[in-house]
C-alpha cells in the first residue's frame, strides 16, 4: 500500500441532477465525519489477532489517531465489532448475539485469516468465516495482521462510512433473527434483562 | 496423609533424593525404573501386564478393571503419596486393531516422582473405566474431556457430560479415529445447530438480570427508576 498513491477520499459531494436537496448533502457529510473519526471498538479477541489488536491500540500506533481509544466492552455502545480471531461454533451464537445487541449504526470488521474464512482451521469446530454469522464490512487478511494491516482496514472502513447516504434504502437493512429460533428473544424481555442502564431496542437509528 | 493446609515440599518426604538436575543423553528405552512401578508389581502382580521405561519416564499398564485400586493405593500409601494428578487422556492408534489406551500421569510432589499409568480397553466391549473422582476432584473436568473427545465413560462420575463441545453437539467424538476431520455433517448443518444453541443454556436468568440488583441500588436511583425513568435514552 506504501508504493501507490491511494486515490482521493470520495466522500458525499453535491449533484445538482439528482434529487437531493443541498442541504441534505451537507448533513450526510457532517454526520459521517463525525461519525468516521469516533468509531468506538468492540474488541471481540478470541486469538493471536488480538494480541496484534492490542499492539495497535498500545502507544506505538495510537488507535487513538482514528477516535477509536475508547475500546466499548459493552456491545450497546460500539459502533464497530472488530472479530480478532477464530470463532469455534461453540462461540457463534455469541457473536451473533453481541451483534445483534449492538446499536446502529453499525459495522464489522474481520480481523485476520481465521476470522475470515477459517484459516487454517478447516475442521469440525470452527465457523468458516464469520461472514457466516454476521455482516462484514472490512476482511483484514494476514495471519495475523501486522497493525499497520489493521489500520489500513480501519481506514477502508472509515471511507466507507464517509461515503454512506440517508436515503439510502439498503443501509441499515438488518438482518432481523427469526423469532423461531432460541437466538431471539423478545424486545420487553430484553428490556427488563437491561434495566436500568438502557438496551439497544430503543436506540436503533434506522435510516440516521 | 498429612494435614490439609500443611505445605508439602517436593522431594521432602526422600531423605536420600538427590538434588534434581536437567537429564542428559536420556535413552529412548530403558533406565532406571521408578520405584513405585517395583511397588506395585510387588502388590498388584495379577493386575500389571507390562512396565515400561520410555525417555526416563515410566509407563505401568494395569488391567482397566483394576486401575481405580492401584489408583487408589498409589495415592492413599505412605511410602507412594501420589498426590498429583496431572491428567488424564486417551490413545486411540491409526491401527484400529489396537485397544484404546486410558492414561493417568500421576505425580508424587514428596516423592518427587513421575508415573504414567496406562490401561488398555479392547474396541469389542463399551469404553467403561472406573472413574477417580473419588480420589482427585481434579478429575471431573479432565474425565468430561476425554469423555467428550473419545467417548469414554468413566463409570461413578458425578456428572458426565460433555465440556468443549456444546451439550447438543451430535456428531461424535472428535478425537477418535474414524471421525472425519471436518465432521460427520454439512457446514451449513453444523452452522445451523449450533446458532440453534442457547448461549446462557447453563445459566439462569435471574442470574444475569441486572433488575435483581434493584434493591441494592441507592434511594434516589429506586426512586427514578419506580418512577420510570431510565438511564441511557
Amino acid at each position: 500500500m506504501g508504493l501507490t498513491p491511494r486515490p482521493e477520499h470520495r466522500v458525499v459531494e453535491y449533484d445538482p441532477s439528482s434529487q437531493e436537496g443541498w442541504v441534505a448533502t451537507r448533513l450526510d457529510f457532517l454526520v459521517n465525519w463525525g461519525r468516521a473519526n469516533s468509531l468506538w471498538p468492540m474488541p471481540f479477541g478470541t486469538a493471536c489477532c488480538a494480541i496484534e489488536f492490542m499492539a495497535t491500540a498500545a502507544s506505538r500506533f495510537d488507535l487513538a489517531r482514528f477516535g477509536m481509544e475508547r475500546m466499548s466492552f459493552s456491545p450497546r455502545q460500539a459502533d464497530v465489532l472488530i472479530c480478532a480471531g477464530r470463532v469455534p461454533f461453540k462461540l457463534a451464537p455469541v457473536i451473533r448475539r453481541i451483534w445483534q445487541q449492538m446499536a446502529q449504526p453499525k459495522w464489522a470488521i474481520s480481523m485476520g485469516a481465521c476470522a475470515s474464512s477459517g484459516g487454517m482451521f478447516d475442521n469440525y469446530a470452527v465457523v468458516q468465516g464469520i461472514d457466516t454469522i454476521i455482516p462484514v464490512d472490512v476482511y483484514v487478511p494476514g495471519c495475523p495482521p501486522r497493525p499497520e494491516g489493521l489500520m489500513y482496514g480501519i481506514m477502508m472502513l472509515q471511507e466507507k462510512v464517509k461515503r454512506e447516504r440517508m436515503n439510502d434504502e439498503t443501509l441499515r437493512n438488518e438482518m432481523e433473527p427469526d423469532p423461531n429460533s432460541q437466538l431471539w428473544i423478545p424486545a420487553p424481555t430484553i428490556d427488563e434483562l437491561s434495566e436500568p442502564f438502557g438496551n439497544s431496542v430503543h436506540q436503533t437509528r434506522s435510516g440516521l | 496423609m498429612t494435614g490439609p493446609f500443611q505445605i508439602e515440599y517436593a522431594g521432602s518426604a526422600d531423605t536420600s533424593a538427590q538434588v534434581p538436575a536437567t537429564p542428559r543423553n536420556v535413552p529412548n528405552r530403558g533406565g532406571p525404573v521408578n520405584p513405585s512401578a517395583t511397588d506395585l508389581r510387588a502388590k498388584f502382580a495379577a493386575a500389571i501386564r507390562r512396565v515400561d521405561v520410555v525417555w526416563n519416564e515410566t509407563n505401568v499398564y494395569v488391567a482397566p478393571e483394576a486401575a481405580l485400586d492401584i489408583i487408589r493405593w498409589l495415592h492413599d500409601d505412605p511410602s507412594q503419596r501420589y498426590d498429583y494428578l496431572a491428567d488424564i487422556t486417551a490413545v486411540e492408534y491409526r491401527d484400529l486393531e489396537q485397544p484404546v489406551e486410558v492414561v493417568w500421569h500421576l505425580r508424587s510432589l514428596p516423592y518427587r516422582r513421575f508415573l504414567r499409568v496406562k490401561a488398555q480397553l479392547t474396541k469389542n466391549r463399551p469404553l467403561e473405566i472406573p472413574s477417580v473422582w473419588s480420589i482427585y476432584k481434579s478429575a471431573d473436568w479432565l474425565e468430561r474431556e476425554c469423555y467428550d473427545m473419545f467417548g469414554i465413560k468413566f463409570v461413578g462420575h458425578p456428572d458426565l457430560r460433555r465440556i468443549l463441545m456444546w451439550e447438543q453437539y451430535r456428531e461424535g467424538f472428535p478425537l477418535r479415529k474414524d471421525f472425519p476431520l471436518r465432521g460427520r455433517f454439512s457446514r451449513a448443518e453444523q452452522l445451523r445447530q449450533a446458532l440453534a444453541a442457547n448461549p446462557e443454556a447453563r445459566y439462569s436468568m435471574e442470574e444475569l438480570s441486572i433488575a435483581d440488583a434493584f434493591e441494592d441500588l441507592p434511594t434516589d436511583m429506586r426512586q427514578r427508576l419506580r418512577g420510570g425513568e431510565r438511564t441511557g435514552e
